[in-house]
């Protein structure tokens, strides 16, 4: 199939779309919203604007601070009772919909597939909620004799006023099981993104270094950030077996709070979603002298790429050969479906608004076939995703980020690493990257256009302009994009797809895309009156 | 049936106030229903006796929906029928959604039904209007008219003026409007001048003028009205005169409140430099 769109020398300046998308807008609000659309030019430092409250009025694609904090970040974890306290909706629509997997072993906890709720009434807002929030800690608590329940405000309960910390300590006093609540009211700020950052506080306060477990292996990682959407961990903790890296912990997909106990024995962080935890590497770094890398297992490459850091930084050489002997066998069942698919969908137009590090990893995977990514951005994401690290002194403290609590972590001399520290100065003389992320927009073509926060009036702008062949962001978008007759493929919960990490994913991805890419059937999306002439006919009525 | 609500700022004798004026009412003859909507409960207790009330909020929690009207309806002086919306301890919980929940659920069990023929409902509301709760008397219709109760102290004027930017609110969308200020004198220089500018400004009255009495203390002790406990009284007379104000008015008005500049001028021009 011929392309549609021959970009070869160059995507086109999009200044008179974002003009148009501006025009509709009144002043004030365009003014603001221009710093949210940025024509990129990856040899410039360009700004964005980014984490900023949404303009009431327009359809944004954002979640709530409740949802980042307990759907995201604790919402995976099996062996914790993830308690919401609230109306039951709160509960309901945040039940197991992002198609979070999970393995326990054998004799196992797992609470994950339950949807656990005060459910609120009229009478809990009026009277206080705080006795009913104790009497289902204690019921869940003898239903289930969980190790830990986790305590997840929804907006209510901070108009009330609710201390859902102090019911914590009391039931923790009462019941000697860990037991801590999370202040992630749903309108606590700007987006999902304020509730990742409190639950990374959480986390790290409540369950990080309660158990000096011995060490078991040679090399000992956690990875952070990898939610274990449609069994995404699963390919990932695959290869780490093989190559005999020792995975303590995962924060938070096909987890445990039992290893996240532990985890401050690792030798390194590795960090996939940078927006949502990169708190607790920071944190673990300052308090552990644990050092941090950026890693990313959506495409083969990126996973290549990801694997022989690890290596590297162990410089451990059989550990290398072991990784290299991996990405021959695994490159080469990659390539073979890649030489097949590539050739049917090579040229096409992708364009993602998701997340805080999903709409980067996933250009990776794209750019595999020969798609190009003409318009992308994040949902929640803070300037460093887009821009880089580099840019963080330079980020604006507003109010909004001020509402969130700062941890002060200081050194534990117990438990600090100064062979790490060591380690990494070591590596950092050679030119190893720590800390490394560089954000999404130096990898973007020029001329490509950076969204922050999309809103459904510049989606269909986009799609108008661009003619995309495939646009991938969530369940809220996907039906409107479809109806203009482009294929919308959810990156949050992969539609009914995944595992799309590592080798064995890129090429679940890459048969995915032939289905939904090398395909007529989105030509027929309309009536195809809409496009042939009306009927005209006459008839003659004699009397 | 007329529906009114009393404001005011937090202890400028709305409670004392409404109850004497409904026994004025009563007195002359007319059937009145009290609701107070104080988490503290309070705003029935000369009307009774002091006999406790079981607060409709207090009395859902306990015996569940299914509750009699009599379970939470109490007769006073004169027939009057008193009820408590009653709400949560101090700190706790929300108050305002207390009252929403209880005037419902008076409406639900059929409280204004015809058979009681009520002339006159009257709304006991704690404090300024802070938040939508508060306003719920206001809202919806539920009250129609209102009276806000003020002394010539700054603070109490700043509420009153207050609280006429909530009554603005909803009377743009609704049936609610004032019917006037209710001076409770303090014994401020100027103050009945002081008031009926006010008034005047707001686009309202003052409906009557109030006499600082300590009969209404010896009364309040006594637990009874001024009216019930000794109606012979100078201030008895006061509150008839009163109640008859509110009987016989007419003038329902959207007020403009002021702004602050204004507000701090009659402050000045009545007050303070004199």
């Amino acid at each position: 199939m011929p392309n549609r769109k021959n970009y070869i020398n160059g995507l086109p300046d999009p200044s008179t779309l974002k003009e148009e998308i501006l025009k509709k807008y009144p002043p004030k609000l365009a003014k603001k919203r221009a710093k949210g659309l940025v024509i990129n030019d990856p040899n410039l430092e360009q700004e964005i604007m980014a984490n900023v409250r949404t303009i009431p009025g327009i359809i944004t694609q954002r979640g709530c601070t409740y949802a980042g904090c307990k759907g995201v970040v604790l919402g995976p974890t099996r062996d914790i009772i993830n308690l919401v306290h609230g109306p039951i909706g709160c509960s309901f629509y945040a039940w197991l919909t992002r198609r979070n997997q999970t393995r326990p072993l054998e004799g196992e906890d797992n609470y994950i597939t339950y949807s656990f709720s005060t459910d609120m009434q009229d009478e809990n807002i009026v009277f206080g909620g705080e006795a009913k929030l104790k009497e289902a800690v204690r019921e869940a608590y003898e239903i289930f004799k969980p190790k830990a329940i986790g305590i997840f405000s929804t907006c209510p309960v901070g108009l009330i006023g609710d201390d859902v910390h102090s019911v914590s300590r009391d039931m923790k006093a009462e019941l000697g099981i860990n037991i801590f609540g999370f202040s992630c009211e749903g309108y606590r700020g700007v987006s999902q993104s304020a509730g990742h950052h409190i639950a990374n506080n959480g986390v790290f306060k409540h369950v990080v270094g309660l158990n000096d477990r011995e060490r078991v292996g040679k090399f000992q990682v956690n990875l952070l950030g990898e939610y274990n959407i449609g069994g995404d961990a699963f390919e990932i903790e695959k290869l780490f077996e093989e190559a005999g890296i020792t995975l303590l912990s995962t924060f938070s997909g096909n987890s445990t709070i039992k290893s996240m106990e532990y985890s401050h024995t690792a030798d390194l962080n590795m960090v996939m979603c940078h927006r949502s935890i990169n708190y607790i590497a920071e944190m673990m770094e300052e308090k552990y002298g644990i050092p941090w890398i950026k890693v990313s297992f959506v495409g083969a490459e990126s996973t290549c790429k990801s694997l022989r850091k690890i290596a590297d930084y162990f410089g451990d050489a059989d550990l290398k050969a072991k990784v290299e002997e991996i990405i021959a066998r695994e490159m080469a069942k990659v390539e073979a479906v890649k030489s097949s698919i590539r050739p049917k969908v090579e040229g096409k137009l992708a364009m993602m608004f998701v997340g805080g590090s999903r709409a980067h990893h996933y250009q990776d995977l794209f750019a595999e076939l020969g798609i190009r990514t003409v318009s992308a951005g994040y949902e929640f994401a803070h300037r460093d995703d887009y821009e880089g690290r580099k840019v963080i002194p330079s980020i604006k403290i507003d109010a909004d980020t001020r509402n969130i609590e700062e941890l002060s972590v200081t050194k534990d001399e117990a438990h600090f690493r100064p062979d790490l520290v060591e380690k990494k100065a070591e590596l950092v003389s050679k030119g190893f990257e720590f800390k490394d992320y560089d954000g999404m927009m130096p990898d973007m073509l020029k001329n490509s256009l950076v969204i922050d926060d999309v809103n459904h009036w510049e989606t269909e702008k986009l799609i108008e302009f661009y003619k995309p062949d495939v646009f991938c962001a969530g369940i809220k978008e996907k039906y409107v994009v479809q109806k203009a007759g482009v294929p919308l493929k959810q990156l949050h919960s992969y539609d009914y797809g995944g595992p799309y990490t590592a080798f064995d994913g890129a090429i679940n991805f890459y048969v995915e895309m032939e289905r939904m890419l090398a395909t007529n059937i989105w030509k027929m999306i309309d009536a195809p009156w809409k496009h042939e002439s009306e009927l005209v006919g006459s008839m003659t009525i004699e009397a | 049936m007329r529906k009114i609500a009393i404001y005011g700022k937090g202890g400028i004798g709305k409670s004392t106030t409404t109850q004497n004026t409904v026994a004025g009412l009563v007195e002359a003859g007319f059937n009145v229903k009290v609701v107070g909507c104080d988490p503290k409960a309070d705003s029935t207790r000369l009307l009774l006796g002091g006999l406790a009330q079981k607060t409709v909020l207090d009395t859902l929690r306990e015996e569940g929906e299914d509750i009699d009207l009599d379970d939470i309806v109490k007769v006073g002086y004169g027939g009057v029928r008193c009820v408590e919306s009653g709400g949560p301890e101090p700190g706790v919980g929300c108050a305002g959604r207390g009252i929403i929940t209880s005037i419902n659920l008076l409406e639900q069990l059929g409280a204004w039904d015809e058979k009681y023929k009520i002339d006159y409902t009257f709304y006991d509301v704690l404090g300024d209007v802070v938040c939508g709760g508060f306003a719920m008397p206001i809202r919806e219709g539920k009250a129609e008219e209102i009276y806000i109760v003020v002394s010539g102290e700054m603070m109490a004027m700043y509420a009153a003026n207050n609280i006429c930017k909530g009554i603005k609110k909803y009377a743009q969308a609704g049936t609610v409007r004032l019917g006037g200020l209710i001076c409770n004198s303090r014994n401020v220089d100027n103050e009945r001048e002081m008031i009926e500018e006010l008034a005047r400004q707001l686009g309202t009255k003052m409906i009557h003028f109030v006499p600082r009495d300590n009969m209404v203390q010896r009364a309040e002790i006594n637990r009874k009205t001024v009216i019930e406990f000794n109606p012979e009284h100078n201030q008895a007379d006061e509150y008839r005169k009163l109640s008859r104000a509110i009987n016989e008015n007419t003038q329902f008005v959207i007020p403009n409140p002021l702004a602050m500049e204004e507000l701090e001028t009659l402050l000045i021009d009545f007050g303070i430099v004199n």
